[in-house]
C-alpha cells in the first residue's frame, strides 16, 4: 500500500518488531495514565467531614454478610445529588461516608430501595421482622426470606484478622481495636453489659440484642450493619457550599 | 494507491496486502458514521471548555459555566421550597389543630402527608396504616401514646422509647417480663391469660379466671389501668400500655401469644424523626395519619 513513501509510515511499523513493541508501549501507557494518575490525588476528592469511622467488629461481620447474600444485586448505597433522591431518602451520599468500605457498595441497581440512610429509619424489631419475612410487614414486597439466619451462629473467631487486613488497605483500625475485635463483637449484642470501651472505639454504634437469642447470631451482626448505615455524618454541622468541591 | 488490484466482482479497490492470493477489500468507512464520529470529536471540546473536565493534580478544570450537580441540587431544592413557601410558613406557623382547620392547608398538608408516610411509615404501620404484628394500626381508635393530634406530633417528632431525649417511653423499658423475670410462675401466667381471654368474650376457666383477676389487680392494672381500658384511657403517662379489651391485638389476643406476651414482656420502639425529617413535613404527617380513621 505505501510502500512507495518514504520516512514515517504504517509499512515501517510493522516491519519493524522492535519499533512496534515501543509504539505500543507509549499508546497503552498514555490511555493507563490517564486513568491511574488522577487517583494519586483521590484524597482531594473525599469530603473533609467528621465522624465517619471505621465499622465495628459486628458491624464489620454484618457487611461480610451483606457481600455474601448479594444485597447489592437489588439495593444500592448511594443517594445522588437529585431533588427526588434527596426528598425521599435523605441527604446525598459523600464519598466520605463509603471511604471505608472495601469493596464500596454504591451499586446502580435498585429493585428494592437504597440503604445508603436506613440506619435508624426503621426499629431493630423491625429489621429483624423484615428480614425473617418481608412480606410480613411490607405486603407488595419480593425481597427473599432470610429467616435461617436468625439462630445461626455468627462465626466471628478470626474477627480480628479480619480488621489486620482491612487496616493494610487502608482503614484506620488501631491495636486497641484490633485486640478487642472479639470482646466488642459479644459487648455490641449485650446492652446490659459494659458497653463505655466500645462505644468509645466505636461511637454511634447501635447496642442491642437485636434477636433475642443468647448467641451472636448473623443476624444480628447485618442489623447491626443496616442500623449504622448512613448516620454517621451529622449533616446540620455542615454548609452544602462546605460538601461541594 | 492506483496500483492496486481492483477486486473484478465488486469493483472495490483492494488495500494492496496479499495472503496467498486472498485479498481484502479497501471499503471506505460509511459517510454518516464518518462524520458522526468527527461531530462527537468537536463535542468533546466544546464540552471541555464549558464543563468541567480534566483532572489537574489537587483540582480539575472548570468549565467557563461552572457548573456543579450538588449545587445545582440547593439550586432546585431551594426553587422547590420557594415554590411551596406560601404553605409552609403557614404550616410552621400553625398548630397541627389549626392546620386541619385550614382547607387549603389541609389539602397540601394531607397530599405530602400521604408520601411521607408511604416512604418513610408505611413499612412498619402499612401501606393505610393497617399495622402489623407488633406494629400499631394507626387507623382505627386505639392509641397507646394518645390520638390528638398534638400527641401524634410528638410522637413522630421524638419516637418512641428512642434515642432521642424527648422520647414517649424510656429507651429499652417496656412491658416487664413477667415469666422471665420470675415474678409471675406459669400457673400465675396460665390464670391472668384466661382472664384477659375471658375480657374479650373467649372461652375461659370460671376458676382460673377468678384467680387471675387478682393476679391482674397486683401487677397488670398500674399500666393498662383497672377496667384494662389501657394507659391512655387510664390516665397513666409514659407506658404505652395498651387497652385488653379489643379486637385489633397489637401482638396477639390468642392464649398461646398472651403467655409468651406475659412471660417475655413486649417494648415496642419507633425511631424519633426530628433529625430526619423538617418539622413542616413532620405536621403534615401528623395531619394525614390523625386523618387516616382514628384521630381523636
Amino acid at each position: 500500500m505505501a510502500q512507495d513513501k518514504k520516512g514515517f509510515s504504517h509499512d515501517l511499523i510493522e516491519r519493524n518488531t522492535l519499533l512496534l513493541i515501543v509504539l505500543v508501549l507509549i499508546t497503552v501507557s498514555i490511555g493507563g495514565l490517564v486513568q491511574i494518575v488522577p487517583l494519586f490525588t483521590i484524597e482531594s476528592t473525599i469530603e473533609k467531614v467528621e465522624g465517619v469511622r471505621p465499622y465495628s467488629p459486628l458491624e464489620l461481620a454484618g457487611q461480610n454478610i451483606y457481600f455474601r447474600e448479594g444485597c447489592y444485586n437489588c439495593h444500592s448505597q448511594q443517594i445522588r445529588p437529585f431533588r427526588d433522591e434527596v426528598e425521599r431518602y435523605g441527604h446525598y451520599s459523600l464519598a466520605a461516608e463509603s471511604m471505608y468500605d472495601h469493596p464500596f457498595q454504591w451499586g446502580s441497581k435498585r429493585t428494592g430501595p437504597d440503604l445508603a440512610r436506613v440506619g435508624g429509619k426503621y426499629s431493630n424489631d423491625w429489621q429483624v421482622a423484615h428480614l425473617v419475612n418481608p412480606r410480613a410487614v411490607v405486603p407488595e414486597s419480593i425481597m427473599p426470606t432470610y429467616g435461617w439466619m436468625k439462630d445461626r451462629p455468627l462465626s466471628y473467631g478470626d474477627i480480628a484478622d479480619h480488621l489486620k487486613t482491612l487496616k493494610i488497605v487502608g482503614v484506620p483500625y488501631t491495636d486497641e481495636q484490633i485486640a478487642n475485635a472479639k470482646a466488642d463483637v459479644e459487648a455490641q449484642k449485650n446492652p446490659e453489659g459494659d458497653t463505655a470501651g466500645l462505644m468509645k472505639r466505636y461511637p454511634k454504634a447501635v447496642v442491642a440484642n437485636f434477636t433475642g437469642n443468647k448467641t451472636v447470631t448473623e443476624m444480628d451482626a447485618l442489623v447491626a450493619y443496616l442500623q449504622v448505615l448512613g448516620t454517621m455524618v451529622d449533616f446540620t454541622k455542615y454548609q452544602s457550599k462546605q460538601l461541594q468541591q | 494507491m492506483a496500483q492496486n488490484y481492483k477486486d473484478e466482482l465488486s469493483g472495490v479497490e483492494t488495500t494492496g496486502h496479499e495472503w496467498d492470493g486472498l485479498r481484502e477489500l479497501n471499503n471506505p468507512l460509511p459517510k454518516w458514521w464518518l462524520y458522526l464520529f468527527y461531530v462527537c470529536i468537536a463535542w468533546a471540546l466544546v464540552y471541555y471548555v464549558f464543563y468541567p473536565a480534566w483532572p489537574l493534580g489537587k483540582t480539575y478544570t472548570k468549565g467557563i459555566l461552572g457548573y456543579s450537580q450538588r449545587e445545582e441540587l440547593d439550586t432546585r431544592l431551594a426553587e422547590a421550597k420557594a415554590g411551596q413557601a406560601k404553605y409552609l410558613t403557614a404550616i410552621a406557623a400553625k398548630s397541627v389543630d389549626e392546620i386541619q382547620k385550614d382547607k387549603d392547608l389541609l389539602g397540601f398538608a394531607m397530599a405530602g402527608g400521604r408520601s411521607y408516610f408511604n416512604e418513610n411509615c408505611a413499612a412498619c404501620h402499612g401501606a393505610g396504616g393497617q399495622g402489623a404484628k407488633g406494629f400499631p394500626t394507626l387507623a382505627d381508635d386505639v392509641w397507646l401514646w394518645g390520638g390528638a393530634s398534638a400527641d401524634i406530633y410528638k410522637t413522630i417528632q421524638h419516637g418512641i422509647r428512642s434515642d432521642d431525649g424527648d422520647t414517649r417511653g424510656t429507651p429499652n423499658v417496656g412491658m416487664t417480663a413477667f415469666g422471665k423475670d420470675g415474678i409471675l410462675n406459669r400457673e400465675q401466667i396460665d390464670q391472668v391469660t384466661d382472664y384477659v381471654l375471658s375480657l374479650n368474650g373467649k372461652p375461659a376457666d370460671a376458676g382460673k379466671v377468678a384467680k387471675g383477676k387478682t393476679v391482674y389487680d397486683e401487677n397488670c392494672a398500674a399500666c393498662h389501668g383497672d377496667a384494662a381500658q389501657g394507659s391512655v384511657a387510664a390516665g397513666v403517662d409514659g407506658v404505652g400500655a395498651p387497652p385488653l379489651k379489643q379486637a385489633n391485638w397489637l401482638y396477639g389476643g390468642d392464649k398461646q401469644t398472651l403467655v409468651e406476651t406475659v412471660t417475655n414482656g413486649r417494648a415496642g420502639v419507633m425511631p424519633a424523626w426530628s433529625k430526619r425529617l423538617d418539622d413542616a413535613t413532620i405536621k403534615s404527617l401528623a395531619v394525614y395519619v390523625h386523618n387516616l380513621g382514628g384521630g381523636k
